[in-house]
Order: structure tokens, then sequence, then C-alpha cells
């Protein structure tokens, strides 16, 4: 069955489908809206779960830390600020290995105070060692947030399922919303591989010394940097995990196929331009006029952002003249993280393209199809021209 | 070889001694008990035991005469301060290492 709704509702019947059982969050624009959904759901009978109302973000993740070390399925989202509030316990739940899902519906932090979409508020938390994927349309937000708790559980690592504030959650698409017993078939149920239990008292995550130290019964247990290795290594090992759930989800329901990067008009490509989010789709639109004007070239929106899918970078980028990447975020006194990632996987290939970064659409700035038209067109006339470091695009003053 | 499952080690935890590592060698200062003047000790009876009830390690034990377990003993002088015979007395560990 097909609906249209806005991509918040999109989350919302995404996280129903995937029986969420614990479900804690604090309004913030513009994430509200799917919370609010997700409160109707579970006040009108349609999805047993718990609706914790919590007074803060940081309340809102500890609940659901609560929640997931008891074995239960949780969910929370936010968006901007909200995020930062809850960023010692973003760290937290990774560290402990809790597969929690969390919608992250970006948009600019402050100051000054924004409300509108960039991708700087989950740029800021790339390295709290949770799983990153950024969606572009509305059918993605509600796919990947039931494929996010497969792959969170099978790697007890946390997931953040990112679209973008306003342009994906409050616009309305035709999206499918599948069968639960479908769903039910695809997903398994959570089985923790350890569960808290009053039967049989532990410590969780308490203060672990820098060396390793034997336990009660004598066994060596891990120290902090064990504990933080296998966090990195579990990390590297969920890019094949996220590609076999993607082809599960292929076989099952006919969408995917594209866990990594996203191609479009690529194939030919001696250009191709690189951005996270629905940015991809906006530049499909310029890719297309680019292509009349006889420039081959293409543009692949990065899905997967952490871990960093190197390999599939590489495979996608050498080879080619330039890889354009386009921004709504920057490492502040340096230049585009994406665009950092990119250069830093392409380096040990001999026949690396030169990288552009373009910085755009800061704090809800309107990304004018001119603008990516223009640069991207000045950026395959002229690749040696650009330079390597980031040009802004729409600055005004 | 298989390979390891994912987020196989926890740092969790079990409540028991020992758990935070032997903790005795943060000592600086070593408690002692004077059994001349340690009340328990001296009457041979369960009385006092003002340094069992204040340990915050649980390390000393409720006998007679009370036992310190040197192990997890942090050193953290409290027992020798609320010990009402002045039978504790804080002897400084290089002492110790020279025998």
């Amino acid at each position: 069955m097909h609906i249209i709704e806005s991509g918040n509702v999109a989350a919302a019947h995404g996280v129903k489908l995937a029986r969420a059982q614990v479900i804690a969050a604090y309004p913030i624009t513009p994430q509200t809206p799917l919370t609010e959904k997700l409160s109707e759901f579970v006040e009108a009978g349609e999805m047993k779960a718990q609706y914790i109302p919590v007074e803060s973000e940081h309340s809102a993740l500890s609940v659901c830390i609560a929640a997931s070390s008891t074995g239960a399925r949780a969910f929370t989202a936010t968006s901007a600020n909200g995020l930062l509030y809850m960023v010692e316990q973003l760290h937290w739940a990774a560290g402990a290995r809790l597969p929690i899902v969390m919608c992250v519906v970006n948009r600019g932090i402050g100051a000054p105070w924004t409300v509108w979409n960039d991708h700087q508020d989950a740029m800021s938390q790339r390295d709290a060692g949770w799983i990153q994927i950024y969606c572009a349309d509305h059918q993605q937000i509600i796919d990947t947030v039931i494929q996010a708790y497969y792959l969170a559980e099978t790697v007890s690592i946390p997931v953040m399922v990112c679209y973008d504030g306003y342009i994906l959650s409050h616009t309305y698409m035709p999206f499918e919303l599948t069968d639960p017993e479908k769903i039910d078939a695809f997903l398994p149920p959570y089985k923790p591989a350890y569960a808290l239990d009053p039967a049989n008292p532990a410590n969780l995550n308490t203060v672990t010394l820098p060396d390793i130290r034997p336990d009660i019964r004598g066994q060596m247990a891990p120290g902090y940097m064990e504990i933080r290795h296998d966090l990195h290594v579990d990390l590297r090992r969920a890019i094949d995990v996220t590609a076999d759930i993607d082809k599960k989800f292929s076989v099952a329901f006919g969408r995917g196929g594209n866990p990594f990067l996203e191609p479009y008009r690529c194939d030919d490509a001696e250009f191709v331009a690189v951005c996270l989010g629905s940015l991809s789709y906006h530049l499909r639109d310029v890719v297309d006029a680019l292509r009349k004007e006889g420039i081959a070239v293409g543009v692949a929106g990065v899905r997967l952002y952490r871990p960093f899918p190197d390999q599939a970078v590489i495979n996608l980028l050498v080879g080619r003249k330039a890889a354009i990447v386009f921004e709504k975020a920057l490492s502040y006194g340096n230049q585009g993280a994406l665009y950092g990632d990119i250069k830093a996987a392409l380096y040990p290939c001999a026949d690396r393209p030169l990288v552009h970064n373009y910085i755009l659409g800061l704090g809800g700035r309107e990304i004018q199809t001119a603008h990516l038209l223009d640069s991207l067109r000045t950026s395959c006339r002229t690749p040696d021209a650009i330079g390597d470091k980031p040009v802004w695009l729409g600055l005004k003053m | 070889m298989k390979e390891k499952p994912f987020g196989y080690r926890k740092s969790h935890s079990e409540p028991g001694p020992g758990d935070g590592g032997r903790t005795g060698s943060w000592r600086v200062k070593r408690p002692v008990i004077d059994l001349e003047k340690c009340i328990p000790a001296k009457r041979n009876k369960p009385a006092c035991f003002t340094c069992w009830v204040f340990c915050p390690d649980n390390v000393i034990s409720r006998t007679i005469p009370p036992v310190i377990d040197y192990q997890y003993c942090k050193g953290c002088e409290i027992c020798a301060e609320e010990c009402p015979a002045d039978a504790i007395t804080m002897v400084d560990e290089t002492i110790f290492i020279k025998e």
C-alpha cells in the first residue's frame, strides 16, 4: 500500500513496523512531528510500546540506554542542539554497544540560532562510534529505519538514521507501507547477547582501568583500550553486514541495492559529484542539464557515512578526472568533513581524481539549481583551477 | 578460523572482591592495628568494631582480632581516624618495601 505523507511520518511508520518497544524523545523542530506520530500510535493501541515522556534529550537517550540494556528495542529522535544535548549519552550508548536506533532530522546548530536544514548536527557526532546512514527520500527513510534495527542488533552498535529537516521531514511524498507480516519475516526479534537481570546483578560499564585486570573469577577482563578497539573493529566489519542486510532487503522488497553510495549516471562519467542526503537527488537534475551540454558527469549520494565505506569510494571514484564534494557542513578551521574523508580514501590510489569541495546551504540558505549548475560546470570545465580548499556557494555579503 | 561474534567482550563486572583490580597497590600508608590497644582484641569480646563500620572498602573483618585485607586496603586512614582507642597507626609503605 502506498500513502502520501511527510518524511517524519514515514520514519514513524518505520519505527512502528520495526516494533520498537520503548520510545523516549523530547520535542525539537523539525523532529517533533515524528515522535508526536509515535505517541499517537501508542495511545491508539496500534503500537505495543512504552512511550516515556522526558524533560530533555539527555534523559531521552538515557531512557533508551536503560531500555536497551534490559533487552528492549529502543527508539529516539532529535535534531540539532537536541542532539548536542545528548552527546555524553551518545558516546555512552556506542561504548556500551547498545543497538539503539535514532533518527536525526538534520538541522543547523546555534549560535546564531537557526531551525533550518544543514548537516552540522550529525556531522559533529561522526566520531561518536555510532553508525550513520543518510536518506535521500521518504521511501529510504522508512526502509532505512527498519534495516537500521537489523544492522544495530547484528553488530551491537547504535545507528543514526539521518534525513534532511523540512526538505524531507515536512514535505509530502508517496511511499510504500510494507505489510507488517513481511517486515516481521525480514526483521528477527531482538535477542540480546547480554541483558540486565536483577537475579544476576552486575556493574555495567563501570570504571574500567587502563590495564587489563583479573575479574572476580580470576579470568582476565578487557581494559578500556580493548573495549574501544573492539568497537572500531566491529564498526569496520559492519560495512559488510550493511551490504548483506541491503541484499536481503532487496530480495524481500525489491528496493535498495546501493548500501554505500547511490550513483546516478556515473557509469561513463569523467566527473562525479558526491554529497549526503536529499541533495544528491537535487543534483540529478543538474547532472541531466550538464549531460545535455556534453559534459560526462554523474552524482553519487553517500548512504553509509560511518563506518566510512573506503573501498566503495575508491571503486566509484578512481579513474575519474574529478570528484566534486558538495557539503552542508564543515570541520571549522579546516575543510568539509566528507571532503577530507574522500581525499583520505583516495590517497593510496595512483590514479586518483582531483577532489573539489563546495560548502553550501548552511542554516537553510537556499540551494539554487543555478548555483549547483554553475559550480559543477566550472569544476568540470576547469578542474585544475579550483584548488584544495572549500569554496562557499551562495554567500551574499 | 571462525570470526569472533560482534560485541562479545563487555566491560560489565560482577560484584565481588577484587573486581576493580588489586587496589592495595594504591596505598601510600598502611594501617597497622596495635592489639594491645584494640578493644575487641584486648577484651576478647565482639565489641567496638568501629573500624569495620567505617571502612569504605569493607576490607576490615568483624573478627577477634579485626584483620585488614592489604590486597584491597587503599590506605584512606578513615579507620585510624575513627578508632576510639587510637589502636591504628598509619605506617609508611616504604618501610615494608625495605623489609
